[in-house]
């Protein structure tokens, strides 16, 4: 059976190496850090200023001097720092930042990302996505396999404007794990608990190459 | 070295139609909320406002963009509110959108001095429509101009009356760079110290890029998505 959100963000966990450096993005990434794997320590970044994300407030402890990039109120946790916008954002194309997880609305098999722009809708700015695809070391798209009318988000070119170009490295969508190498492809490493290899090739438009060692998500 | 003056009204008297103003916050968080209301009361028309975010409906940019005096909005994330929304569909309202991270460096490179920088952000993508390339390492770069402002407005948690600048905890984000890119910088602080209270250590703006700080009051400091966890 595909995995629901909470799944792929479950699935997204087991990427996490002890002492990394994550940059979470809005939507299903965020929901990753509730799945830190145990023994595992992790710092979060927030591109709004800050290093050491702790976990939602209580009321008593709202401080609306205190949020994330998501503008959602947060607290602090030992050893957590501020700092600016143009800091922050130095981290981040510095190479500091060891893995980026943020959505998209499509992805090619180039790696190629597009997340920020529908033509001819309301568009609200790319916000900190183009810097974050364009410097960092490891990005992770967490996303549904197939938009709300069902059609493959994972194509041969993207169609909708691009944030980033050959950037992302992994793909994890409620069906499958994916890896991206430039000039080959989308390489199917896992599908989900149930979900066969057949289905993720129909719901793939863009090339995809089955791995000789594909096997089954643990989650 | 005394740069108060009495309140918001006076700090912004000479900002006229027309003028390009950068005003610190993420969102509402950190937000020169004193000198937007005086904006709003002076009701100075044909501005530029170089802003992370437009606010929401009613508070924020929001207020600035309901009485219609924003012509035009340079921002990374914007349409948090529905008459934003209108204005920009209906032509009324430009919006210039910058990735964060260039509109950050841009803002901290105006402080610095330095005309024009090279990023990797929005390569490849249709912001880098009539930009220079280079290729640094293999890599590919845009060429990126600084960004400066006839007034830069921020928010800071204390002031001295040398127009020393400490922020608390997010609300640092654009201000402290903003702070040091207008021809002239306006603070308005949470609370205003004698000069000599602050460590010098812990100072995150120095006072010489100040120009006039003031102490405001009746801070709302609205949350935009209040999230808490059940205990």
């Amino acid at each position: 059976m595909a995995l629901d959100k909470y799944g792929i963000a479950k699935r997204i966990a087991q990427e996490l190496q002890d002492g990394m450096y994550i940059n979470l993005g809005i939507g299903i990434p965020t929901l990753v850090a509730n799945y830190i794997p145990e023994g595992i320590s992790v710092m979060l970044q927030s591109e709004n200023g800050m290093l050491g994300i702790g976990p939602y407030p209580t009321e008593e402890e709202i401080d609306a001097d205190l949020i994330n990039a998501g503008k959602e109120t947060v607290t602090v946790i030992p050893g957590s720092v501020f700092f600016d916008s143009a800091e922050s954002f130095g981290m981040i194309r510095a190479g500091k930042v060891d893995l980026t997880v943020l959505g998209a609305m499509e992805v090619s098999e180039k790696g190629d990302i597009a997340n920020w722009k529908i033509p001819n809708k309301m568009v609200k700015g790319m916000g900190g996505a183009m810097d974050l695809v364009a410097s960092a070391k490891n990005i992770i798209v967490a996303m549904m396999h197939t938009n709300p009318k069902g059609e493959s988000k994972l194509l041969p070119e993207c169609t909708l404007p691009l944030t980033g170009v050959s950037c992302v490295k992994k793909v994890i969508t409620e069906l499958a794990v994916l890896e991206i190498e430039p000039g080959v492809g989308f390489i199917l490493k896992e599908t989900a608990p149930g979900v066969t290899v057949e289905e993720v090739q129909t719901k793939t438009l863009g090339k995809l190459i089955v791995s000789p060692d594909v096997k089954e998500m643990k989650i | 070295m005394n740069k108060i003056v009495a309140d918001a009204t006076t700090a912004i008297h000479d900002i006229q139609d027309g003028a390009t103003i950068m005003l610190g916050g993420f969102g509402l968080c950190g937000i020169p909320e004193n000198c937007i209301r005086a904006l709003a009361d002076k009701n100075v028309k044909e501005l530029t406002c170089i802003s992370n975010n437009a606010g929401v409906d009613e508070f924020g940019l929001g207020i600035l963009l309901k009485t219609r005096q924003i012509k035009k909005m340079m921002s990374s994330y914007v349409g948090e509110n529905a008459e934003f929304e209108r204005q920009l569909l209906n032509g009324e309202l430009e919006v210039d959108l910058i990735p964060q991270g260039t509109l950050a460096t841009r803002i901290q490179m105006a402080g610095m001095g330095i005309p024009a920088f090279f990023t990797p952000a929005g390569y490849g993508t249709e912001i880098a429509q009539g930009k220079e390339v280079r290729v640094f390492n293999g890599k590919h770069y845009l060429m990126e101009h600084a960004l400066h402002a006839d007034f830069a407005i921020v928010k800071a948690w204390k002031g001295d009356p040398a127009g020393n600048l400490l922020f608390r905890k997010t609300t640092r984000n654009f201000s402290t760079s903003m702070a040091k890119a207008g021809t002239i910088t306006i603070a308005e602080v949470e609370e205003l110290v004698p000069l000599g209270a602050l460590d010098p250590d812990q100072i995150h703006v120095a006072g010489i890029y100040v120009h006039r700080i003031f102490q405001g009051n009746q801070y709302e400091k609205r949350i935009e998505k209040r999230t808490v966890q059940i205990k």
